[in-house]
């Protein structure tokens, strides 16, 4: 029987369950230095291996000459393609469908691609190896910019797919053609845009960036001979899918892989792929009989894992007069860099990019997407954002503004005036989508109210006006996003990743004495895990969350799952992990009810067990339960307490949120302040609010980087001229401007506990936030619109181009 | 980023440095702060065979007034600058400069010396001291002699330090009590070398400049001494159209490169926009 002096709200408290700002475990260990990194793992004997990497972009392979670089001391062993040949691995599958290659065979296709791999008694010597191989080189024609990659007279890229005029889905138009993807009434949206009163046209471009997290891809390899098992370590968002994947190409039982993630530092989508690198550590370990470990470094982490976005959006609007949206119509030329390597579900090869239509009621809306090759790094991977949803994000909500200039109408006004309606929820768009759950018009008023947005169009006009006098050289923009996610990959019925669906799992097991460990298919790269999921568990269960230690990434121990990326963990394992709790409870309360002499209806949950209804002194912690369960449970019963839960969701969830950037633009120097950022999100229930204040923290932070100067660019050879943070824009602290949140719950009606996912809200609506704001700015002095990013000396160009300076 | 092999020298005095220096020729580097060559190694492209690291050289340390002159040993730390009481006192815009150098770590070890005798015309403080009129002190194997900073420079990472030679002080003449002076800075983050700045040292008489000197920092392969555009504020009162004229006179010597700060157009623009707020601010500061 539990204490009555302690209050219900005490007993509450204790759990620190769902809704409580738990301070995050895991920082315990990391802001002592005592996390567990790849990097951190040592394992006797091992070897370091290394690539040497090619400085042309395109050019094919003469000759390679290995034997001074194994002559270098500590050198082992340098593998190159003909080597990885010999165990049908040169060449490797990636997660979109295409193939690309692990080490260069016969040519390469982008600068800094892998050519061949050194490996050494340590890293020294592994790189003065790479500097003793002789690559002998013939420069080939590059191709840099996608919009020429269909020419003609363009070069051919992919010898392998000559005469392939199929592709993984469905027909090439031409040699560097990768895929046509189309969404939507083709019919319809022509007619709707003959009948428009008023329509846009943009072409909008979304460039090229990379998550860099502050941990760089890195692996572990470790082969033995004597069982023929294969441990890996690796910087992995999806341990389960790099086991399987390895298990099909390495053709190794599956059993007999071992794959690790220990404590990751940051992934944002850099950590979700295969990359060249574990093939070469797992081949290599394989060859000698030791452990291999690959770290990379941060230039070969910017020019060559993964990249995201690059996606250029010719977007029309129509619409009547009075600007309700009648007809969306976009294309997509798609930078794909050499190989297709994008990280989306298998059937989707522009991600979720159909959910362009954004928060408005579209009647009728047509895509189309066309994926090229060009000389340049592969990935496209989800940066912070589930599968190209940053891309459709920016696109709509750079369109919207464009069309309110257009019809000379306030933007929020425009959105109000188009918003998807709450009484419309469930809402088919006009692409394909069912969305969940909303409340648009709460969460813009709400946003409006709070940062008195017409008071600050008030203060625009005055500024504006004061600017045309000479009396200032500041021009004000603000910058409204209002958008709308899609996370929560997915309900097998659409989603799998090489077919395996998209799934996500938890255990829970409950030990004796009432503390327990529970364990998901998910793993953490920064987003607290281990706080938030035994918050659900604590909630649902009444088990304090102290007492729940939380467990990922172990493929041995860990129940299947796809691991963490596209804002899925919660959506999809968050919803298994509440399916399991409910399970262990369902138990809980058959044990309950034999021991309180009572039928299980006539018991009631009660924060942290059950009690008898009416009569109130009759009560069973779940603290007894568990060891009840154990050592006395009913007759017939088996002991123990636990259950697993496999979760396949019956939808997508929905997350919106309302944004306002309030930005000062110095014109002559095109130096730019934030002076106010103001974001309003609704993720559905909230787990832990101060873990979604740090997740909207960072996420707009890196919104803010991307729109403002965060950029992989090449120059017209085919260089990359951003290979390192001096020029790769990672803001500090002093640059990062101050972040004001808000919220507003709509739950998802089909979760669990209708949470929606968060982590990725602030990525995908701060970027058309930054980016309206700039436009606004500007839009005054006669400007539609300007691409990102907006770096000081592109603003300082905007400003020249429209006669500011 | 793994650098290559190199042996590791650490000599107690400036004579066994520039002896060795000279004896091991163009393979060996003379190590202050570490924050331009170690990055260079780490990429491979410095492969010094012999590294000579100057921390064990206790007279290369230190801040001492001599007359009307301040001296600064060459491997005094940013950090060190930004905390001296006759820095602050006597030439605060060598405090202003230091504090936008990088971030506190890089202070703590990169030296004034380091920074003037790279060579880098990204770095800050060259500039300055051609505006605060200061001489270096280069030791070699033949002795000691002075060189004029507005003489020291001759192409992005080409000085006047001849093989063997080691630059071991800094000497600055005090500006009078008085005063104006201000280093405006244009970058693109903290830790960023400048897309541009312009370093402004003047004197005031009855309200008209007086005396004036302008550096300016990454506008050209080497720091700028911008002469004309000093000349023409000397005798007014910065009216507008003055500052507009010295703007377009400093740019009038700059030849930035185009690179991820922006076109050359741009740098040379807001090159011209620093000149004009720091003559601005300097104004304003002086008595």
């Amino acid at each position: 029987m539990n204490d009555m002096t302690i209050t219900r709200a005490e007993r509450e408290a204790k759990l620190e369950g769902m809704g409580c700002k738990r301070k995050r475990v895991e920082d315990i260990r990391f802001t002592q230095g005592k996390g567990n990194y790849v990097d951190d793992v040592k394992l006797p004997g091992m070897l370091h291996g290394d690539f040497v990497r090619s400085p042309h972009p395109h050019a094919r392979i003469k000759s390679i000459d290995k034997e001074k670089a194994l002559k270098v001391p500590g050198v082992l062993a340098v593998l190159t393609a003909e080597d990885l040949k010999g165990v049908n691995l040169a060449w490797m599958p990636t997660l979109a469908g295409d193939v690309q290659m692990v080490l260069a065979d016969g040519k390469v296709l982008f600068q800094n691609q892998e050519v061949a791999f050194v490996v050494a008694t340590d890293r020294y010597a592994a790189d003065d190896g790479i500097n003793a191989v002789e690559v002998e080189y013939e420069a080939l024609p590059v191709l840099v910019d996608p919009f020429h990659a269909m020419d003609a007279d363009a070069p051919v890229l992919r010898e392998d797919l000559e005469g392939k005029t199929e592709g993984a889905h469905g027909p090439r138009k031409h040699h560097n053609h990768i895929f046509e993807w189309t969404v939507g009434d083709r019919d319809l949206t022509d007619a709707a845009f003959r009948k428009a009163e008023v329509t846009i046209k943009e072409m909008i471009s979304y460039h090229r960036t990379h998550p860099s997290p502050l941990e760089t891809c890195q692996c572990l390899c470790s082969f033995d001979k004597v069982k023929g098992e294969l441990t890996i370590y690796g910087t992995f968002q999806a341990p389960h899918v790099i086991r399987t994947v390895v298990a099909l190409i390495a053709k190794i039982p599956e059993h007999k892989i071992h794959v690790i993630a220990p404590d990751i530092g940051g992934g944002f989508g850099n950590k979700v792929g295969a990359y060249p690198g574990y093939i070469c550590a797992a081949v290599a370990s394989i060859v000698t009989g030791r452990p291999v470990k690959w770290v990379e470094d941060r230039i070969e982490n910017l020019c060559a894992t993964s990249f995201a976005r690059d996606y250029h959006m010719t977007t029309e609007i129509a619409a009547t007069k009075e600007g309700k949206v009648t007809g969306l119509r976009v294309h997509v030329l798609a930078d794909h860099g050499a190989f297709d390597a994008c990280a989306d579900p298998s059937k989707w090869p522009a991600g979720f990019f159909n959910i362009v239509t954004g928060s408005y009621d579209f009647p009728t809306a047509h895509l189309a997407v066309d994926g090229v090759y060009t000389n340049k790094a592969p990935g496209g991977v989800a940066y912070r954002c589930s599968f190209r949803v940053t891309e459709a994000a920016y696109c709509i909500e750079r369109a919207m503004d464009i069309l309110a200039q257009k019809l000379g109408m306030d933007p929020a006004e425009l959105r109000l005036k188009n918003f998807i309606r709450q009484e419309q929820f469930p809402y088919h768009s006009a692409l394909g989508w069912e969305y969940d759950s909303g409340d648009y018009h709460t969460a813009m008023k709400k946003m409006m109210d709070t940062v008195d947005y017409a008071g600050l169009r008030r203060e625009q006009a005055e500024k504006r006006a004061a600017f045309r006098r000479g009396e200032t050289r500041e021009i004000m923009g603000l910058g409204i996003s209002f958008f709308t996610e899609i996370v929560g990959a997915g309900p097998s019925k659409n989603c799998d990743i090489l077919g395996i669906a998209m799934f996500d799992s938890c255990e829970i097991r409950l030990h004796p004495t009432g503390a327990g460990i529970a364990r998901m298919g998910t793993k953490s790269q920064g987003q607290g895990h281990e706080t938030t999921w035994a918050q659900i568990i604590a909630t649902e269960i009444g088990i304090p969350a102290d007492d729940i230690m939380v467990e990922e990434g172990n493929t041995d121990t860990a129940p299947y799952g796809l691991g963490t990326y596209g804002s899925r963990s919660t959506p999809v394992a968050g919803a298994a992990i509440a399916m399991a709790a409910r399970k262990v409870k369902a138990k809980a309360q058959m044990i309950a009810a034999y021991r309180l002499e009572v039928h299980e209806d006539d018991l009631e949950w009660d924060i942290d067990g059950f009690r008898v209804k009416g009569l109130p002194e009759k009560f069973l912690g779940m603290k007894d339960i568990c060891w009840i369960a154990y050592n006395a449970p009913p007759p017939g019963m088996e002991p123990g307490l636990e259950a697993v839960s496999y979760y396949d969701p019956p939808n997508m969830t929905y997350p919106f949120g309302a944004y306002l950037c309030v930005m000062d633009i110095d014109v002559d120097t095109g130096v730019y302040k934030v002076r106010r950022f103001y974001a309003l999100d609704d993720c559905g229930t909230r787990i832990n609010p101060m873990i979604i204040e740090g997740q909207v923290h960072g996420g707009l932070t890196e919104a803010f980087a991307i729109a403002m100067g965060q950029e992989i660019r090449y120059d017209e050879n085919g260089n990359v001229v951003t290979g390192s943070f001096m020029d790769f824009f990672l803001p500090t602290a002093v640059e990062t401007p101050h972040w004001e949140t808000d919220f507003t719950v709509t739950p998802s009606p089909h979760h669990p506990i209708g949470a929606k996912g968060v982590g990725e809200s602030p990525n995908v609506g701060g970027v058309p936030a930054f980016s309206n704001a700039v436009n606004d700015a500007f839009s005054f002095l006669g400007s539609t619109h300007i691409q990102m990013p907006h770096d000081f000396w592109r603003n300082w160009q905007a400003a020249k181009a429209l006669g500011a300076v | 980023m793994i650098p290559g092999p190199f042996q590791f020298h650490r000599p107690q005095s400036v004579a066994d440095a520039v002896k060795l220096l000279s004896t091991l020729g163009d393979e060996a580097r003379p190590l202050a702060g570490g924050h331009s060559l170690v990055p260079m190694m780490k990429l491979r492209l410095a492969t010094p065979e012999h590294l000579i690291d100057l921390h064990g050289i206790g007279s290369l340390k230190g801040i001492r007034r001599e007359g009307d002159t301040l001296v600064i040993g060459a491997m005094t730390t940013q950090h060190e600058l930004v905390a001296s009481p006759e820095i602050a006192a006597l030439v605060p815009i060598v405090k202003e400069t230091s504090l936008q150098i990088a971030d506190p770590q890089v202070r703590y070890r990169g030296t004034l010396g380091g920074n003037v005798a790279n060579g880098d015309p990204g770095n800050d403080m060259p500039g300055l001291m051609m505006a605060l009129g200061a001489r270096y002190r280069l030791e070699g194997p033949d002795g000691a002699r002075d060189v004029d900073a507005v003489d020291f420079y001759q192409g992005a990472y080409f000085t006047a330090l001849e093989p063997g030679e080691l630059l071991t002080e800094i000497a600055i003449p005090v500006p009078p009590s008085g005063h104006g002076y201000a280093y405006e800075k244009l970058k693109r983050k903290i830790g960023d070398y400048a897309t541009a700045a312009a370093a402004v040292v003047l004197t005031l008489s009855a309200g008209k400049v007086a005396t004036c000197r302008i550096g300016l920092t990454n506008l050209s392969e080497t720091p700028l001494l911008a002469e004309d555009a000093a000349a023409c504020v000397i005798g007014t009162t910065l009216d507008e159209a003055t500052l507009a004229k010295a703007a377009d006179l400093a740019r009038a010597v700059m030849q930035p490169a185009a690179d991820g700060r922006g076109p050359a157009e741009y740098r040379t623009h807001v090159g011209g926009i620093m000149v004009m707020r720091a003559l601005k601010r300097a104004a304003a500061k002086a008595v």
